[in-house]
């Protein structure tokens, strides 16, 4: 009722600003986006930007929702047969977008248009993630990783150095001293899935599903039973029981924890360092780090989350060519070096990391350089490219009620594991059934 | 009864038809359309349509976990719904009681009924906090134990069955203290006058008079904890931890709103159609026979 109420005061006001004929015949171009609060006011300067750059498109910014919420709504509108131009979709949609037969690729579309890019100097996790056949399938967007932070005031507490743990046996010995020193917890994480699950198997190059991670053909099963997740999982299992380690829910519900100043070490998505500096102004310090490795393992890289915008088949000639000139400016240096500044998020392109360094960004913001640095160590390899799963929203919630099983001692690690591989198999093979 | 006889035959159809077009247009269409996709295996966009004939069915009922969710659904509905009427029924009969300030009382009694279930969830979800609640910080000098939600199911379970009963309290209480109004007071004289205490005045009289009542409200309440305390499990566990709170309303949103597995999700949907619809059909057709009216 209170959404009703909402559409119709918008559509009102919409109708109110729209009513006076000056728009000369601007083309419209809907962009459906899941940005809230600040990122959604960020969102909607992009396009005044871009909306005075140019008189001959308007890109018309709508909030949706959640990740979720915009997705069932583009797919609603697509279904009535008035999808928007272009609409965000998060990471793990990327497959559902790929088989849906309802998007116009992004390099298609620039090519179509005769918009020239150089894919080339998108920095490779992104393009990997999002790539089919070394084609950009939607145009990158917002894009974090997860990293390390660290709460300094509890570090001097515990007599710790002012350093990051750079492996999991140091997690694990300077989580004992935090909680030894009356630290509330030693170590937790946000997003438990993504974080110790995803991106562990990818840092350290462990394949996650067969056909490399889904990305040669649809994945018909997961491998995290293998031993890496086994000791992954084993090593958590013991840091809860043992009390060093604190489970504190899915998504990025922890991060209260770590922003409440609880936690003495915490990984979780880049783009929390804005949050993180405001939790923590004039309450305590900290710091960042590279994701904590496992002894013994090759080298690959940390993956991405965050999400793209696809672009809906459906539309008018004149109204892609807005879409491809809206998505040259997005890539451009200015634009990007601009957004990674104010949100967080990865800058896309290596020009704008360059830029960014340039101007001294970096020199004032160390702790946005991190995720940088990180990705930039890393090797990108089949395990490392990304995760590409049909249903994996379903896939992660079938991980992390097993996690959940796993940290409260209910079940083995293996046992675990093997319960949240063969439900999540059982999910692979109804997409695939859906699209053989 | 008094019985009206419209002269118009067609008159009574028209006044009618609207209530009956809001009906099949809101309730039968898409519950039809619920019942036809769960025969289908259909792709998120629309372009696939598959169908499966009852695989989706059968799917579900090898699945452990839904049997599981079934089990959940029933202990947390049970609970919400029979302490849920006990707390209302003895604060009702308090709040009957003649004292000074009544009016106040019952007014905030009432007051819970006016939040929706997410808000209700999010109040319980700061008392319970593991890390900054009111309770457990108050539990920690009565015990060791950890009453972490986020790990332990029964207290998540717990955590979402006091707030759903919180949030209908309200609501019950309301129409308890209407029922005990309703209940000629020279009945309870005589009793007393027969040498009946308050308790078996209450249970000779007072509970026998409420039953239609009662009945009513579990009804009422059963549909409510099936129902519409979806949004309360969203905002507090999202069915966590494991599975321990994922209630069937909660998994069939899940699988087909964020799974996008629409037909798996319709035939959850059929499946809890059916259980709604035999609890209602199975209530008017034993309840009624014992209901006093």
């Amino acid at each position: 009722m209170k959404a009703f109420v909402t559409r119709i005061v918008a559509l009102a006001a919409l109708v109110l600003t729209v009513a006076p004929p000056v728009a000369l015949a601007k083309t419209d171009i809907q962009w459906w986006h899941a940005m809230q609060g600040v990122l959604g006011e960020r969102v909607n300067e992009i396009a005044a930007k871009f909306n005075v750059s140019q008189k001959d498109y308007e890109v018309k910014p709508v909030f949706k929702g959640s990740y979720p919420e915009t997705l069932n709504a583009a797919i609603a509108a697509y279904r009535a047969k008035q999808p928007p131009h272009v609409v965000q979709v998060f990471e793990v949609g990327t497959q559902t977008m790929l088989s849906s037969g309802a998007v116009y690729p992004v390099h298609q579309l620039l090519k179509d248009n005769g918009i020239a890019m150089d894919w080339n100097d998108l920095i490779g996790p992104v393009k990997s993630y999002y790539s089919t056949g070394g084609n950009l399938a939607s145009m990158a967007f917002n894009s974090s990783t997860p990293i390390l932070y660290y709460n300094k005031d509890l570090f001097k507490k515990a007599g710790l150095p002012d350093k990051p743990p750079a492996t999991w046996d140091e997690v694990e010995s300077m989580a004992k001293k935090l909680v030894a020193s009356g630290a509330k917890c030693g170590y937790s994480t946000a997003w438990p899935s993504w974080v110790l699950m995803e991106n562990m198997h990818a840092l350290h190059d462990q394949p996650f599903a067969d056909h490399s991670n889904g990305f040669d053909g649809l994945a018909t099963g997961l491998k995290i039973q293998g031993p890496f997740g086994v000791k992954m999982m084993e090593l958590l299992a013991r840091g809860a029981k043992e009390g060093w380690f604190t489970y504190n829910g899915r998504l990025s519900k922890a991060e209260a924890n770590m922003g409440g100043g609880e936690c003495g070490i915490f990984t979780t998505s880049s783009a929390y360092i804005a949050g993180l500096t405001r939790a923590s102004e004039g309450k305590f310090t900290w710091g960042t780090g590279m994701l904590p490795k496992m002894a013994g393992y090759p080298q690959g890289n940390s993956i991405i989350g965050g999400a793209t915008l696809w672009v809906m088949k459906g539309a008018k000639p004149e109204e892609y060519k807005g879409v491809a000139e809206f998505f040259k400016y997005l890539a451009s240096t200015d634009n990007q070096a601009w957004w990674a500044g104010v949100t967080g998020y990865l800058p896309l392109t290596n020009a704008a990391v360059k830029a960014m360094e340039a101007s001294g960004h970096y020199a004032k913001n160390p702790h946005q350089k991190t995720s940088v640095n990180q990705m930039a160590a890393g090797k990108t390899t089949p395990n490392s490219q990304g995760i590409r799963l049909g249903n994996f929203v379903s896939v992660r919630d079938a991980i992390e009620e097993q996690m959940e099983n796993i940290f409260s001692g209910k079940k083995a690690p293996k046992q675990g594991l093997d319960d949240a591989v063969a439900k999540s198999n059982d999910i692979l093979k109804e997409f695939r059934a859906l699209y053989k | 009864m008094k019985r009206t006889v419209f002269r118009n035959r067609w008159l009574p159809y028209a006044l009618v038809a609207p209530q009956v077009a809001i009906t099949l247009v809101f309730f039968f269409w898409p519950a039809f359309d619920s019942v036809r996709l769960s025969l289908y295996r259909a792709s998120p966009f629309g372009d696939r349509l598959i169908y499966v004939g009852l695989a989706n069915f059968e799917r579900l009922l090898a699945d452990e976990a839904y049997l599981r969710s079934a089990v959940t659904s029933f202990v947390f509905s049970f609970f919400v719904t029979i302490v849920g009427l006990a707390l209302a029924l003895l604060l009702a009969s308090l709040a009957n009681a003649k004292i000074r300030g009544l009016a106040v009382y019952r007014s905030l009694l009432l007051w819970p009924y006016g939040i929706a279930p997410a808000i209700a969830g999010i109040i319980w979800l700061f008392i319970f906090h593991p890390s900054y609640g009111v309770l457990p910080y108050v539990l920690s000098f009565v015990t060791a134990y950890q009453f972490n939600w986020f790990l332990k199911g029964w207290v998540a379970m717990t955590l979402i069955v006091v707030a759903a009963i919180w949030k209908q309290f309200g609501y019950n209480l309301a129409f308890y203290l209407a029922g005990l109004q309703a209940i000629e007071t020279s009945v309870i004289e005589a009793a007393s006058v027969d040498g009946a205490g308050p308790i078996r005045r209450f249970f000779a009289i007072v509970f026998p008079l409420l039953s239609p009542v009662t009945f009513f409200l579990f009804t009422l309440n059963m549909t409510f904890s099936f129902f519409d305390t979806f949004g309360l499990v969203h905002s507090v566990t999202q069915g966590g931890p494991g599975d321990a709170t994922s209630i069937m309303v909660y998994r069939a949103w899940k699988d087909g709103f964020e799974g996008l597995q629409l037909g798996y999700s319709a035939a959850q949907s059929v499946i809890l159609m059916l259980v709604v619809i035999g609890l209602t059909a199975m209530q008017f057709r034993y309840a009624e026979k014992k209901v006093t009216y």
